[in-house]
């Protein structure tokens, strides 16, 4: 059987990588894939408690359903404001969206 | 070594390398692509961890959903930086060495904790998941009230992304 530690490290792994997309990529696109990325990591550790934890309380994979819920939402509405950002200044680089700064 | 472990391996190590992919690569319609692999991958740590429904809805609303949209928003916007200047900002080894410290961190935190090596119960015989979450989702008991509030968050998000991605004043203005 797989120890509960192997889905921790691995969750660990892929929340990192999506934290390292977040802060280093240039596109506003790609920042959003990296939340995507951080999301999966902490519902594989919300699937990974219930399954280990007690079983018949369903607390961690309901959680999870509404992280998906949560994870919708936030890429229609984050990827709408990226198409309304590029039609009105015709980029997508994170730097140069800088409108709020003065 | 038991199966389930060389598969949970072989899964990890796809999986982590292409959400590196997803990170690194040039091309965002490839890094979409690899982001839909990522999401198999995790459908099946689900699958391995008895999780069914969360694996199902994994590949339904993730990747039928979210990456295709994903792929659309790259096309509406890519001619700006899809071949030239770099694709990661200036700072990025400064991201590299946090990303790295935060999975030391995790790790070392979980070192000597007493549940790591804990292994799964066996499914308890007669015990059926599937209706069982359902019966929570609804169960005024348990977490109707979070379920509601998802649907209106939902619809909140549809609203929003409705108005933001469309203003007439400024639908056409790019020609």
């Amino acid at each position: 059987m797989i120890p509960l530690s192997w889905y921790l490290i691995f969750a660990a792994g892929l929340f990192s990588l999506g934290l390292f997309g977040v802060l280093a990529r240039r596109n506003a696109v790609a920042i959003l894939l990296g939340v995507e990325l951080m999301l999966n990591a902490v519902n594989i550790n919300l699937a990974a408690f219930w399954r280990y934890g007690n079983i018949t309380n369903m607390a961690g994979q309901v959680f999870a359903i509404i992280v998906f819920a949560v994870a919708a939402a936030e890429v229609a509405v984050g990827l709408a404001l990226v198409i309304s950002v590029y039609r009105r200044h015709n980029t997508v680089t994170a730097d140069e969206i800088d409108m709020l700064k003065w | 070594m038991t199966t389930a472990q060389i598969i949970f391996l072989v899964v990890a190590a796809v999986t982590l390398g292409s959400a590196f992919m997803v990170v690194t690569t040039r091309n965002l319609i490839h890094a979409a692509l690899w982001l839909v692999a990522t999401l198999f991958g995790v459908a099946v740590m689900y699958a391995l961890l008895d999780a069914g429904f969360l694996a199902v809805v994994q590949v339904v609303v993730y990747i039928g959903a979210i990456a295709i949209l994903f792929i659309f928003a790259v096309m509406l916007t890519r001619k700006e930086m899809r071949d030239q200047g770099p694709q990661l900002n200036s700072g990025w080894w400064m991201s590299a060495l946090l990303a790295v410290l935060t999975f030391g961190a995790l790790v070392s935190m979980l070192w000597g904790w007493k549940d790591m090596e804990k292994v799964a119960m066996d499914m308890p015989v007669g015990f059926d998941s599937v209706s069982a979450l359902g019966d929570a989702l609804i169960s005024p008991n348990a977490f109707v009230l979070p379920f509601e509030v998802a649907s209106v968050l939902l619809l909140a998000a549809l609203v929003g992304a409705v108005y933001v991605a469309f203003n007439p004043r400024h639908g056409d203005s790019r020609k």
